[in-house]
């Protein structure tokens, strides 16, 4: 039986969002669900119900109606209590649930017997993750806006130029937190022409800072401050002094601050002191992006636009609503491959399988008994080590692949000369005996030449242990002198007997130590060789 | 044993041999090759003792001195360290130069080997014994005071004579001199000088020959002194008349030639400039004059800002130099690597083909530690990654990794291939202090923005780091 998805109004005041746009709406029917809209719930994003009913939804005329039939619910924002209770038995609920700040909530949830999916637990440091990050969408949307509205509150334009009538100074725009918003509002604020800088506590931005055209502003001070998840941690005490030495510099010299630093779990940093607002100067503005957890200013009211000092500070809550349209649809785009992660059968029925990392990570109520938090990630990082170790290039030959590599002609050309002359010589000079010997020499060389190219470098050290060993073939020199066969030598000559044999076994137990040492200490070597 | 079942019993002993030179392509098939060795020398020795050159007369005397050398080399395998493997190699080598040295005196003062031969083939074969008595007296000093050197019972530093070149050259006439007198000399008596005083020369000539060389050359050394080891077996070979002989000094002294070729290469100095020796002494007094000295501050980092780094990180690549194996911190490393990959960080490792004393040495170190060798890769094989690593951590090494190989065309190591660990996010350099490198250069490096020190004992250091990543 395939499950009725129910997408209401938004009842928060001032949003405009709406969980699910018409474009996924028809989406959705192809995984097999149903959907039902409530009346009016896309209009103030301009997604009239029209829209909707023409990509199938059933359109609801009020909202207790839509939350008695449907088996799931999406949501934008937290469902008030009075919404928890209209929310069917046993139904899902998949949107923003913010499971640390509002206990209650969760509490009353669960008494529903719900499952909860709430889309701030994601896990965003899967890969996979990424499509269904509404955190990351929506800070996106609002980056830009926190630029637009410091504008508007800005009594200057933002590019600096040279008229007949003057010059205007190009604005100078200090982002406090190169995350998703940060970034955002960097690349904006950049393009309009303003002199931006920004700053994190996470020092491997700074590239990703420069790269959208602002200039990283370092803290005098070493601490390294990824959290995991792409967050930031809480500093030390010597790093957050340092830190507001840092903002209360910028104050005094930007025209517009946007803050952007949070923490999850936590209320926002206080970065931006009172002391610092004073010193800003008059028509400066302060876009405050973490109003909603507190603010990063200490003048800064939640929802409002104030003027404190002669400086504007925004804390609007609502920045991506302001542009309902483009984030009701990123939005609805993270729901829907959500839903394709559900159900993975397309057959409108929803697996909340707790195996998968990035649904049990989600998943904060399973019918009706709490799962958040989620336990830590046992491979937080596996999908981009897996993919570094990527294989290396194949190479020529598996040793070190030198030996080749043409020679200059001229070079080559005295090689062939000095040997043919050596050759010559010696082809000469010397009796037949010892050409022989000769012979097995110079292919012995060669034969050493090709097969020791061969040896792989990490066994350098093995091979000179066993070249070692068989070097000791020497021994074999000193063996056939020992007590060699005399009865076919004429007698007459005196031959110092026991001088010969007693070199002679002395050289033997001298290459015997190196013989068995040798081979001895190779082996041992390389069966340290694992992989 | 007939002559012709002892000639092809060498044959299928040098077969052996071939293989087992072989199978060290790679370190799945090296175990087989190390056994194909020792099989091949068995066939050899037996099929010599029981051959026609040996009568019973000599079988004590034979299994004696085997019973003894035979002990004392597999205790010395069994005790020797991983750290102390290039002292043992040195040892080693000095050991078939002394041997081929008493096999070529008394193959000198036995009359019976000359019977029966022409002049030209006698005068070959006096020139055949002069070469392998000299190639092993040289290959034994020097391996001697290599053994001194990598041990530290002899300076590391270079030793330079006064006009030492010109006491090698006299030392080479005095030698081509004599050499002369020993082939025209009537009867081992009339001989016994030129060749006693050849020996003494030659044994000079290996003791003031390494004593030139610095301890970072000393790769260079260790593979060179590899080669002459063969070359005196070939040398001992032809004046036996033993194919067996020539076949293998043959192949062990191409072997140690192409690993000092690689070792020179490594370095970019060629063979000739590494053996006359004295570098970081006169080639580095004018490069400080001239090179421009890198200023500007170091930034010290503490162990447990380290592990923090390194916890962040998704790549790792650590580069181990000499440091490391005097530190005997490769145990250390294996753990932490072990931590950082069950954190699922890639951790790999950069070789630089002259990183430590002889070639080899850090990967032989690494494998003691049980570090996996796929981690384990050559300079050339990630070179190019390190843009894309997080952190490198340089251990214990210094100029294998100094950018003004790179930067400086001025400094005595321009050109020398080094690891580019400044091109990655971070690198951490573990150095006991400031001192500059074996080359006397100081290392840019240090100084970069994106780099950072940490001070101590490279073991004590990693210990702190691996503790500091548990907790």
């Amino acid at each position: 039986m395939a499950l009725l998805i129910g997408v209401p109004r938004e009842v928060f005041p001032g949003e405009k969002r709406v969980a699910t746009v018409p474009d996924v709406v028809e989406k959705l029917i192809k995984l097999g669900f149903r959907v039902a809209i409530e009346s009016g719930a896309g209009d103030q994003a301009n997604f009239p119900d029209d829209a909707y009913r023409t990509a199938g939804a059933e359109i609801v005329a009020n909202a207790s109606e839509l939350w008695s039939k449907a088996d799931v619910v999406f949501k934008v924002r937290p469902p008030t209590p009075a919404e928890v209770t209209m929310l069917r038995e046993g139904a899902t609920l998949i949107g923003f649930v913010w499971p640390a700040q509002n206990p209650e909530l969760m509490q009353q949830l669960a008494a529903r017997k719900a499952t909860v999916l709430a889309i701030d637990s994601l896990p965003r440091q899967l890969s996979r993750a990424q499509k269904m990050d509404a955190l990351t969408s929506m800070a996106g949307v609002s980056g830009y806006r926190a630029v637009i509205e410091a504008a508007n509150a800005f009594g200057r334009p933002f590019n600096g130029s040279v008229t007949a009538a003057g010059k205007i100074p190009p604005a100078k725009v200090f982002i406090a937190g190169a995350g998703v918003a940060g970034l955002a509002a960097i690349g904006t604020a950049a393009n309009l022409g303003a002199i931006v800088r920004a700053n994190d506590t996470r020092a491997e931005v700074a590239d990703q800072v420069k790269s959208l055209g602002g200039e990283f502003v370092k803290v005098d001070y070493e601490e390294e401050g990824s959290g995991g998840g792409g967050y930031a941690k809480v500093m030390s005490e010597g790093f957050q002094q340092a830190q507001r030495e840092m903002y209360a510099k910028q104050a005094r010299e930007v025209d517009i601050v946007i803050t952007t630093a949070l923490i999850p779990g936590k209320p926002a940093p206080r970065l931006i002191t009172a002391e610092m607002v004073r010193s800003m100067k008059p028509g400066s503005v302060i876009v405050d992006m973490a109003a909603e957890q507190g603010g990063n200013c200490e003048l800064t009211e939640p929802g409002a636009a104030v003027v404190k000092h002669g400086v504007t500070i925004v804390g609007y809550t609502d920045l991506a609503s302001r542009l309902a349209r483009q984030s009701s649809t990123l939005y609805s785009n993270n729901l829907l491959r959500l839903s394709e992660e559900l159900c993975k059968t397309k057959d409108g029925v929803l697996d909340v399988n707790m195996e998968d990392d990035a649904i049990r990570g989600l998943t904060v109520i399973k019918d009706g008994g709490v799962t958040w938090p989620p336990p830590p990630l046992k491979v937080a990082t596996a999908p981009t080590a897996a993919a570094k170790p990527a294989a290396p290039p194949p190479k020529a030959a598996h040793g070190h692949g030198k030996p080749s590599g043409a020679m200059p002609a001229a070079k080559a050309a005295w090689m062939f000369g000095a040997g043919a002359l050596l050759f010559l010589l010696i082809g000469t000079y010397a009796p037949a005996s010892f050409l022989g010997h000769f012979t097995v020499f110079v292919l012995a060389c060669f034969v050493g030449y090709m097969v020791v190219w061969n040896v792989t470098p990490a066994l350098h050290t093995p091979l000179m242990s066993v070249t070692n060993a068989v070097s000791s073939i020497i021994a074999i020199g000193a063996l056939v002198q020992i007590a060699p066969d005399l009865s076919k030598i004429s007698t007459d000559l005196t031959r110092p007997g026991e001088w010969i044999r007693w070199l002679s076994v002395v050289a033997i137990a001298l290459a015997t130590i190196n013989m068995f040492g040798g081979f001895a200490v190779t082996r041992r070597m390389l069966d340290m060789f694992r992989k | 044993m007939t002559q012709s079942l002892a000639t092809v019993s060498y044959l299928g002993a040098t077969i052996l041999f071939i293989l087992c030179l072989g199978g060290l392509s790679n370190p799945e098939t090296s175990r087989r090759g190390n056994l194909y060795g020792i099989v091949g020398m068995t066939i050899a020795v037996l099929a010599t003792v029981f051959g026609p050159q040996v009568t019973a007369g000599g079988l004590p005397y034979i299994i004696g001195a085997m019973v003894v050398g035979a002990a004392i080399g597999l205790y010395a395998a069994r005790i020797v360290k991983m750290t102390q493997m290039p002292e043992l190699v040195a040892l080693m080598h000095s050991l078939v130069g002394l041997a081929a040295m008493l096999v070529g005196y008394a193959n000198f003062i036995d009359p019976a080997v000359s019977v029966g031969l022409t002049p030209a083939e006698k005068a070959i074969h006096e020139i055949e014994m002069y070469l392998g008595v000299l190639i092993g007296a040289v290959t034994f000093s020097g391996s001697v005071v290599a053994f001194g050197k990598l041990s530290g019972r002899i300076t590391g530093k270079p030793v330079l004579l006064p006009g030492r070149h010109w006491l090698n050259l006299a030392g080479l006439l005095v030698v081509i001199w004599f050499g002369y007198r020993f082939v025209n000399a009537h009867g081992v008596s009339e001989a016994m000088l030129p060749m006693i005083v050849m020996s003494i020369v030659a044994l000079a000539f290996g003791v003031h020959m390494v004593m030139a060389i610095g301890g970072a050359d000393m790769p260079v050394v260790v593979s060179m002194l590899n080669s002459y080891s063969g070359w005196a077996a070939a040398a001992t070979g032809f004046m036996l008349s033993n194919d067996l002989l020539i076949v293998v000094g043959a192949l062990v002294g191409s072997s140690g030639a192409i690993l000092s070729y690689i070792m020179c290469a490594a370095m970019n100095r060629n063979f000739i400039s590494v053996i006359a020796g004295g570098f970081g002494t006169e080639g580095g007094t004018p490069a400080a004059a001239g090179g421009a000295q890198p200023a500007g501050e170091v930034n010290p980092i503490a162990a447990a800002e380290t592990a923090e780094l390194l916890r962040e990180s998704k790549s790792v690549i650590i580069v181990p130099g000499y440091g490391m194996a005097v530190a005997q911190a490769q145990h250390t490393v294996c753990e932490i690597t072990k931590t950082l990959r069950e954190r699922g960080v890639s951790v790999r490792f950069g070789i630089h083909p002259v990183a430590g004393r002889m070639p080899g040495h850090m990967n032989v170190l690494l494998a003691e530690a049980k570090v996996p060798y796929d981690i384990v890769f050559e300079m050339d094989e990630l070179n190019e990654d390190f843009p894309a690593t997080d952190v490198a951590m340089v251990i214990g090494a210094n100029d294998i990794v100094n950018p003004a190989a790179q930067e400086d065309p001025t400094s005595p190591i321009a050109g020398m291939p080094v690891l580019e660990v400044w091109k990655a996010k971070t690198s951490i350099v573990m150095k006991r202090s400031m001192a500059s490198g074996y080359a006397g250069v100081d290392n840019p490096l240090f100084y970069k923005d994106n780099n950072r020190m940490l001070f101590g004992d490279a073991k004590k250091m990693l210990d702190e780091v691996l503790a500091a990543l548990k907790a």
